[in-house]
């Protein structure tokens, strides 16, 4: 394995994912912040994110934590949001499932959306890469991602209640999210499984402990698979935009 | 607050069971097609459906439809996917959110 290969890799990692240092930052300091207001203490919140590493999942159980929602109802709710994880879990292990177990396990507990999201359209943009490469480019995104996310809920568990919320901080999931999936909406395909997603959890929404992000995520998962099928082999082949 | 630590035990195991769940289980053994056809469009799909409660009935506004979010969320989506930039795409969200704020309309 040609070390130098690896090192590029991890170091091409670090810098595709230094922008979600401006998404995870905000974030992690706004759950700081949430969570120091709901009467947790600064090792409370900061083990939160270190034990839990999901954001989505970590404000759905605080926010319940403050209806003071029963226990059982608090954690069903927060893993519901993270089933997404599973997915993940699935889409990437067609890249990384030849890693010993221990390195599968690293890479699990890093999952989160933004690791991902980075990761896999790296590995379909450069399907040539090995195993060893991949791993380090994982390790490189990991890098301002998740430890950032430690440092931020801390740093915004001190902050506490001094950012005003009427600077829209609320914003920042939505915006980063929507940055991370439009630019890889490049075929029919995509955005058909995009579109229909959206539409679906609209209208699911209404379903109780976030199935409506379920049934609009595998409608469009269902979806995109299927144009792709009618498409034949042509589906990765046309142009973007 | 004992609860407190069973959620953030039980979610810090609930969720690396998630997470573990493909890449533990089924390593390097071959998927059929079918899946990784399906597997391809997790990212375009969960996100959207992730977003677009959120854009449409934002928490801050008690989930009372608010343009502004409205348009900032579709100048990011536009940015985002016309010129394939991240940066670019967050830039265009901040930028209309921080304009509703400041500019009085």
């Amino acid at each position: 394995m040609d070390g130098q290969q690896v090192m590029s890799s991890y170091w091409r990692g670090v810098r595709n994912a230094l922008p979600f240092l401006f998404v995870v930052g905000p974030f992690a300091m706004l759950f700081g912040v949430v969570a120091t207001e709901a009467g947790l203490s600064l090792f409370e919140t900061l083990m939160f994110s270190v034990v839990v590493i999901a954001g989505a999942a970590q404000f759905t159980a605080v926010q319940l934590m403050n209806e003071n929602a029963p226990t059982v109802v608090v954690l069903i709710s927060a893993l519901a949001v993270n089933l997404r994880m599973a997915m993940y879990s699935a889409s990437i292990t067609p890249h990384l499932g030849p890693l010993p177990l221990w390195k599968r396990g690293l890479v699990a507990y890093f999952l989160v959306d933004q690791t991902y999201a980075a990761s896999v359209i790296d590995f379909e943009a450069r399907p040539n890469q090995t195993v060893a490469q991949k791993f380090a480019f994982f390790m490189g995104v990991v890098t301002p991602i998740c430890p950032p996310w430690y440092l931020f809920t801390l740093f915004g568990a001190w902050v506490g209640e001094s950012v005003p919320s009427e600077m829209g901080l609320d914003f920042v999931l939505p915006i980063a999210f929507i940055a991370l999936f439009a630019p890889a909406l490049r075929t029919g395909a995509h955005r058909a499984a995009a579109v229909v997603a959206a539409v679906m959890a609209l209208l699911f929404a209404f379903l109780p402990y976030n199935l409506g992000l379920m049934v609009g995520a595998l409608a469009g998962m269902m979806t995109g698979a299927e144009v792709e099928r009618r498409a034949g082999m042509q589906a990765d082949r046309r142009p973007g935009a | 607050m004992n609860d407190l630590w069973i959620v953030i035990i039980g979610m810090g195991l609930g969720s690396f069971g998630l997470r573990f769940l493909f890449l533990g289980l089924v390593g390097d053994r071959a998927m059929p097609d079918w899946l990784l056809r399906h597997l391809r469009y997790t990212a375009v799909a969960v996100m959207p459906a992730l977003v677009a409660p959120l854009v449409v009935w934002p928490t801050a506004t008690g989930g009372e439809t608010d343009p502004l979010r409205l348009t900032a969320a579709a100048a990011a989506l536009i940015v985002g996917y016309v010129w394939k930039s991240l940066y670019g795409a967050v830039g265009a969200g901040a930028a209309v959110m921080i304009a509703g704020a400041w500019l009085p309309f």
